[in-house]
């Protein structure tokens, strides 16, 4: 089996050990991974900034990127989703429908296709799990607290084996964090609001670490909790954790 | 102004923005808990859709049956294109009547064509006798939420309100007795109404009756008092049959507010004995609405304000802040078609998190909808052009590796190199409330490339 790993341009460029922590995992794995150096976006900030021509090329642009991969993984549910909801309406389904079928968040793909051993190294802190929206309400990995279509949460899986991990309990479990792309910047007074709100529920719960399927959430509560001298939080990708001090 | 705008004035007050949030929230959480008694939920929201998108499909057969079932029944149905049309018929009724002296229960219609100012400047009085309605008619402002119009105000600024609109004592802020200054108040111009206008809910194209829900019961004390009652809806509120009815009556107010009923479902088949009964069915751009394949579904809404109460963006800007008859996830759907160019910020009011979707008991998908207004509008909004230019450079970085890993460098090493007092200065809108992301020395395939050889 030849994975095609897809480091979406925002973990390319701003967050490279996510990238390598995700590498990491599926390298242990035991499958083949390849980084096609031709990729570069998904096409959803385009997309979410209006711009459906141009999101139309770049889907079109990941087809033919990682063609001839048997699956395609990526830190990231947020530009999963994109390709599996959204590349229908850019590509048309026939085009589209074979790319959404072997298109995996990376917990997803370890914890559900590869069923991978739960990592058991010790990571004993109390961890606040950010439920990605994209994650949860678009790919359905998890319960969304006002029901609909529900699923395993392979990020919640995965992460239970840790050693003395304690994953917290939020009182707005899957709240947004306003991070949204383009709505971090068009609202970004609504967006901080957001996010600050979340940082306070992890911190009402005693969180050490927050962490998440969805690397663009965490950027921006980082860049929040920087800014507001939470420093004591430390914000990790799952891929990170799950892949311990080896890497 | 945008809705960033008004939404950032709405934050400056903290404490009632966080208050807002709160109300809101635990009104969500009521509504999950409703929906998830019934266990049947998720078949009776696909039901729903079923069925409204069968009216839609067969609008014109069941909009003919309708009438001449009401017809059959003796109330008389008028037509109306648009707002002014609608205005003038309701105007006309009343005047053939003599009445001078109206009351109203709730009606998102009539707020969308401006009814009561129409009426007002004609020289009727027109009383809101829905208690959130009442209030925000006293301070002259519109509904912050279709279904709790005054849910933006505390209950002190509701008791100044009273104190100088009503004479209730000055500084009573209790809920109970503020009700009750209110009820005395009302209670008058309901004996002395020469007319009661209502929405509607639901109307059925079988029977060619109304349905009429509210928790205060104002709709059928407002139709039983007076001989004339005009009842105005919009023609996307048709169900085919009776049958039907439940599924939407079990739907709408779990959905609103986590209850099982609402309080009051009044049934008009007709005018009651000695009086009575017209129905104003209006278009206001519905046609042209439905005729939009993708924007469609937005049709099928009823109304129930889960959208509203759901949204993160709304809970924390409040529901003047779209600047619209109906904010909020469908507001800002339904808005940008009646016009575009007012509301064009509208759809950018929302994080995309997709939680509208999920509580929506029609299941629209609200946020593909908003997705696709973004393309349609960029035409339209302020700084349109900008952001095609954007979009078009940044199709042209990410089709070209070599580009896009250049580009991603020099803002790495303008980030490292520059103050960040340049960078986060007033124009970037991510350092407003946020650091700087981090700007490591290599990206990923740089590091790849470099492991790889």
């Amino acid at each position: 089996m030849r994975i095609g790993l897809f480091v979406p341009c925002h973990v390319d460029q701003l967050w490279p050990e996510v990238g390598f922590a995700a590498l990491a995992l599926l390298e242990r794995a035991g499958v083949e991974v390849g980084f096609p150096a031709a990729q570069t976006c998904c096409g959803q900030a385009l997309l979410s900034t209006g711009g459906h021509a141009e999101a139309r090329a770049l889907a079109a642009r990941f087809a033919r990127v990682f063609d001839g991969y048997d699956a395609i993984v990526a830190p990231s549910a947020s530009c999963v989703a994109m390709v599996r909801t959204h590349y229908a309406d850019l590509l048309g389904e026939a085009a589209a429908a074979p790319l959404a079928a072997r298109t995996y968040e990376l917990c997803e793909f370890l914890h559900g296709v590869l069923r991978v051993a739960p990592p058991a190294h010790a990571f004993p802190h109390r961890v606040a799990l950010h439920a990605g929206c994209h994650a949860l309400r678009e790919l359905r990995l998890g319960r969304p607290s006002a029901g609909g279509a529900a699923g395993g949460d392979p990020v919640r899986a995965l992460l239970s084996g840790l050693a003395g991990i304690e994953l917290v309990k939020l009182a707005r479990a899957d709240e947004c964090c306003g991070f949204g792309g383009v709505f971090s910047v068009v609202e970004p007074e609504v967006s901080c609001r957001m996010g600050l709100d979340r940082l306070d529920d992890q911190r009402a719960a005693h969180a050490q670490v927050v962490t998440s399927s969805d690397p663009s959430c965490l950027l921006h509560l980082a860049a929040l909790a920087r800014r507001h001298g939470r420093d004591d939080l430390r914000i990790l990708h799952v891929a990170q954790i799950l892949a311990g001090p080896r890497t | 102004m945008t809705h960033a705008e008004r939404a950032a004035g709405f934050l400056r007050d903290a404490e009632r923005a966080r208050w807002h949030d709160g109300s809101l929230w635990s009104l969500r959480e009521k509504r999950d808990r409703a929906a998830a008694a019934v266990p049947d939920w998720e078949a009776l929201r696909e039901a729903a859709a079923r069925i409204k998108r069968h009216v839609l499909a067969e609008l014109p057969a069941y909009l003919t049956r309708f009438e001449e079932r009401a017809q059959a029944r003796g109330a008389v149905v008028h037509w109306a294109r648009d707002a002014a049309e609608h205005n003038e018929i309701v105007e006309g009724l009343l005047r053939e009547a003599g009445a001078r002296r109206v009351v109203k229960s709730k009606s998102m219609l009539t707020e969308e064509c401006g009814l009561n100012p129409h009426l007002e400047a004609r020289g009727i009085e027109i009383v809101d006798t829905d208690l959130g309605e009442r209030i925000v008619q006293l301070r002259h402002e519109r509904p912050s939420h279709i279904v709790m119009p005054a849910i933006h105000l505390r209950r002190q600024e509701i008791g100044a309100l009273f104190h100088a609109e009503l004479g209730s004592p000055e500084g009573e802020s209790d809920p109970t007795a503020l009700t009750l200054a209110a009820r005395r108040d009302l209670r008058a111009r309901f004996l002395g109404a020469q007319a009661g206008i209502t929405g509607v809910n639901f109307a059925i194209a079988e029977t060619g009756g109304i349905v009429v829900c509210t928790n205060e019961g104002n709709a059928d004390l407002g139709t039983v008092l007076p001989p004339l009652h005009i009842a105005c809806m919009g023609i996307e509120k048709l169900i085919p049959r009776a049958a039907d009815l439940p599924v939407f009556l079990r739907l709408l107010a779990r959905s609103a507010t986590g209850q099982a009923q609402t309080a009051y479902t009044a049934h008009f088949h007709g005018p009651r004995a000695g009086g009575a009964l017209h129905i104003v069915l209006v278009d206001n751009g519905r046609s042209r609405l439905r005729a939009r394949g993708e924007f469609a579904d937005a049709l099928t809404c009823i109304r129930c304000g889960a959208c509203m109460n759901t949204c993160p963006v709304f809970r924390r800007s409040g529901g003047h802040s779209y600047e619209a008859v109906i904010p909020g996830p469908i507001g800002s759907v339904l808005e940008p078609a009646r016009a575009p160019a007012a509301h064009a910020s509208l759809p950018y009011a929302c994080s995309l998190c997709g939680s509208c979707r999920d509580v929506c008991p029609l299941r629209i998908d609200l946020p593909r909808q908003l997705l696709a207004w973004r393309s349609e509008l960029a035409a339209h909004e302020s700084g349109g052009a900008l952001r095609r230019a954007g979009l078009r450079a940044a199709r042209f970085a990410f089709e070209r590796p070599r580009v896009y890993a250049a580009l991603g460098a020099l803002a790495r090493w303008a980030g490292r190199v520059l103050p960040e007092r340049w960078l986060g200065g007033r124009w970037n809108p991510w350092t407003r409330g946020r650091a700087l992301p981090p700007t490591p020395p290599k990206s990923f395939r740089a590091l790849y490339a470099r492991r790889q050889k």
